[in-house]
């Protein structure tokens, strides 16, 4: 018996003492196991951390990104206003250009179609016809006379009006008045003062413009204009060409054709001269 | 392509007023020298536009327009009329009688280019 409790005894301290050492190892386990999850924790933060740290560095990163894009558009945009408007701009000179080469061409036709006309006959009457049409409808006169100078009185006398009755148009001295002296220095006149224009009474001494009409620097007659038309309320440049024009062209085409009409009326009469005098051996 | 009457008394405006239409892509250039002529050239031809002086010869503008409108084969025909009367009543009686628009002498080239496009597109 007292065996058996020997026994019994040592198995109980065996027992105790494994149980300790369970026990120990189990506490050992259990600070194990808490460090392990302090250091899943702290490793759980450290990778919270890096992974705010890694996101933070790819917004910034973008925004970089972005700022650097913003920029290039930025100045790609600047760029493009600055072509715009230099394209605006370009336009704009084309625009005017156009604009003014639009005007020349339709002033060379004007000028064009008033010299072809003017030469385009040797008719006297269809000159001054022409003359009257080019004054009346391309510089918008309503009432002015040609007048023509003869040589051996040197006088200007009227030859064709529009407006005017050609009866009550005198003759003119050469140097007497406005018109004379245009007739005598061979240079245009032109009313300073428009507003001076009589309206009721005509003053057919008084022009607002006169032109002479010059072969080279021989005057052969004068334009005298004393009205335009009430849609016409200032003379324009291509007027001023072509009172040049009718000073020089007119003036050709006017002694040329008159050249012509007397050349032809003498070889009318010589002819006839000549005609009669071979009829009469007949007789 | 657009035919253009050109009805005026004048071969110095009938000139100048072609070589302004002309230009108008493919247009060809009908004359005439007064209404009689004018009426004539539209019975001939197949007229989009016609351009009338008003103070002419044996027939004047106004009465053209007149006749034109009350023809059924052309009262539908445009009328510029282009004359020397700048007065405001002229251009009240033309445009009464018919006309589609009034220009006054002397022409500008552009705005009468102008015109008649509006008129012909």
């Amino acid at each position: 018996m007292t065996h058996r409790v020997e026994g019994l005894m040592e198995k109980e301290s065996s027992i105790s003492k494994m149980a300790d050492e369970f026990l120990q190892m189990f506490k050992k386990g259990e600070e194990f196991t808490k460090d392990l999850i302090k250091e899943n924790e702290r490793l759980r933060f450290r990778i919270a951390q890096l992974e705010e740290a890694i996101e933070k560095a790819g917004d910034e990163e973008r925004t970089r990104l972005y700022e650097d894009r913003i920029r290039m558009l930025e100045e790609e945009l600047n760029s493009l206003l600055e072509r715009s408007r230099e394209v605006e701009e370009e336009n704009k000179d084309f625009a005017s250009k156009y604009v003014e080469v639009e005007t020349e061409n339709n002033n060379l036709a004007n000028l064009y179609v008033a010299s072809y006309q003017l030469h385009s006959t040797l008719d006297f009457n269809e000159v001054l016809r022409i003359v009257i049409e080019i004054i009346i409808n391309l510089i918008g006169a309503e009432k002015f006379t040609v007048f023509l100078m003869d040589d051996k009185t040197n006088e200007l006398i009227p030859v064709a009006s529009e407006g005017l009755s050609l009866d009550d148009m005198p003759k003119v001295k050469t140097g007497k008045g406005i018109i004379g002296k245009v007739a005598k220095e061979g240079e245009s006149y032109f009313l300073e003062n428009r507003a001076q224009t009589p309206t009721v009474h005509l003053d057919v001494s008084n022009p607002i413009v006169c032109i002479p009409l010059k072969i080279k620097e021989h005057v052969i007659g004068v334009i005298s204009i004393y009205s335009l038309f009430v849609q016409k309320t200032a003379f324009t440049n291509i007027d001023y060409e072509l009172f040049n024009l009718l000073a020089g062209h007119a003036a050709t085409a006017i002694f040329s054709s008159r050249l012509y009409t007397h050349s032809e009326r003498k070889l009318t009469t010589i002819q006839s001269f000549l005609d009669l005098l071979k009829e009469k051996p007949r007789r | 392509m657009p035919n253009i009457l050109i009805v005026e008394d004048s071969p110095t405006m009938r000139q100048l007023i072609g070589f302004a239409v002309k230009r108008i892509s493919g247009s060809k250039i009908i004359e005439a020298t007064d209404g009689v002529d004018a009426l004539k050239k539209l019975s001939s031809e197949k007229i989009d536009i016609i351009l009338a002086d008003i103070n002419m010869p044996i027939m004047d503008g106004l009465k053209l327009v007149s006749l034109v409108r009350g023809n059924p084969s052309y009262k539908n025909i445009p009328i510029i009329m282009i004359t020397t009367e700048g007065a405001e009543e002229d251009k009240k009686k033309a445009l009464a009688i018919g006309a589609n628009a009034y220009l006054t002498k002397p022409i500008q080239t552009q705005e009468l280019m102008k015109l008649v496009n509006s008129f012909i597109s």
